[in-house]
């Protein structure tokens, strides 16, 4: 496949891997965050990670959607259906995130209620349209790259008056987070995180552009890389951090430049913002509550605000005893570190959205048998 | 969620402003309402919705820079 394969070429890898150990300075160590759970499956995918000096670190973020959602929002999600007999349509992932009560969106589903798992928020609006006699719910979880879809969706059934269609909105943005990663104690002043540079998102930047990051990394000084998705995008961003590090430069540059420039894409940024504004505050989990961090429907869209339309009282609702997601999610401790990691919590049983999320960090050392070592583990000693 | 695809832009309905693309092969109808200016035998990148177009030149020039790391990379300072 064109601009797929080319980024993945053998030769052209190896030739990185050599020009980053020339790169990289002998007394120090590089920590690297990918703030974006498709950097974190691209590097344990491609075992980019083997191909780096044991200096160069790669410290994962929380950018996987699924993963940062609190758990009372999923307990909204299931009173939805369960009150006030929805169809409640939502993405694959959603489905399997462990909800309060030993519960999730996939066995409340199973038990009758009618959930749908949908691939756009186009097949909403068409469930919609085809039952005139019910209310349907899109539960909208995502990045700023699966933001303006839902912009779009809003504003189609405002202008075709479709009264029976209204939006759950969970969409988060990127650089909020990562200033509050930024300001977290542990990066501050315990030194439980080091954090020298990031690796910034592909497609998040594809619609924002590289523009968002300039304020943190002056900021802060640390320097960003916005980063394509395939391996040798992550190993040329992870040279370009290391010379930025060496040169002792905090500057936002720019690797994905085939769909990514300084002001991203101003026509989905203008629907967003004709459709949504800030919450003053939103619940992730891992980083607990972050100023500034989400968005919600303005008051002309107000009558498809699934919100405004039914009760959705603030849940609080705790994380499973003995899961690790939330520090994982900060970067403080990697899935090894969790107890229930490969024991009790696998990708067929989760017991935390880490492991349910084709990018969640959890998942990502599962499925390509990062955690084994020398000594493999055997699957009867896990079961 | 983020994960996105090339696509090969293989007919565009102005009218719908939804276009026929190709990743790798298979058809697939997807909205162009997020991006401006696209024609046929245009390369975009599909989540779900079609989110920018793919620049061919920039492409070239980041394999370029991938060609040329070992050339250009300098000693340890």
């Amino acid at each position: 496949m064109k601009y797929i394969e080319e980024f993945r070429r053998h030769d052209l890898a190896h030739q990185l891997s050599a020009a980053i150990s020339k790169a990289v300075k002998p007394d120090r160590d590089y920590h690297l965050m990918e703030f974006c759970g498709g950097h974190t499956h691209a590097i344990f995918r491609y075992g980019v990670q083997d191909l780096m000096p044991p200096n160069v670190k790669f410290v994962h973020g929380p950018g996987c959607p699924v993963c940062v959602l609190p758990i009372g929002r999923i307990d909204n999600a299931i009173e939805l259906v369960e009150r006030h007999d929805v169809i409640l349509c939502t993405y694959g992932d959603v489905l399997r995130v462990p909800a309060s009560g030993r519960r999730s969106l996939l066995k409340v589903k199973a038990a009758g209620a009618d959930i749908r798992m949908v691939y756009s928020v186009r097949d909403a609006l068409r469930i919609a349209q085809e039952n005139p006699g019910r209310q349907v719910v899109f539960f909208a979880i995502g990045f700023e790259t699966t933001t303006p879809p839902t912009a779009v969706a809003i504003r189609q059934a405002q202008a075709e008056g479709l009264g029976n269609f209204s939006v759950f909105c969970n969409h988060v943005l990127t650089p909020a987070a990562i200033q509050n990663i930024l300001e977290s104690p542990e990066v501050r002043e315990m030194g439980a995180v080091s954090i020298d540079g990031f690796f910034g998102p592909s497609h998040v930047s594809t619609i924002i552009g590289s523009r968002p990051y300039e304020y943190f990394a002056e900021e802060f000084q640390k320097p960003v890389v916005i980063a394509g998705f395939e391996p040798l995008d992550v190993m040329q961003s992870a040279l370009m951090l290391i010379r930025q590090l060496n040169e002792g430069r905090y500057d936002v540059e720019n690797e994905y430049t085939r769909v990514v420039t300084r002001e991203g894409n101003t026509k989905a940024q203008a629907l967003v913002a004709e459709v949504f504004e800030l919450r003053r505050v939103f619940e992730w989990r891992g980083l607990g509550l972050v100023p500034y961090s989400a968005l919600r429907l303005k008051e002309a869209y107000s009558a498809l605000d699934a919100e405004k339309r039914f009760d959705t009282p603030a849940i609080a609702a705790s994380d499973v005893k003995g899961c690790e997601c939330p520090s994982i999610l900060r970067g403080v401790k990697r899935p090894v570190d969790c107890k229930l990691f490969g024991t009790v919590c696998t990708p067929e049983n989760p017991m935390g959205s880490c492991m349910v999320s084709s990018e969640g960090a959890c998942a990502a050392y599962w499925s390509y048998g990062r955690f084994r070592g020398p000594e493999p583990v055997s699957r009867e000693s896990v079961a | 969620m983020c994960l996105a695809l090339p696509a090969k832009v293989l007919a565009i309905d102005p009218m719908t402003d939804m276009g026929i693309v190709s990743p790798g092969g298979v058809r697939k109808h997807v909205s162009l309402a997020l991006v401006d200016d696209v024609r046929v035998d245009d390369f975009v990148l599909i989540h779900v919705y079609a989110l920018n177009k793919i620049s061919e030149e920039e492409a070239k020039r980041t394999l370029q820079l991938f060609a040329g790391a070992w050339l250009t990379a300098g000693e340890p300072a």
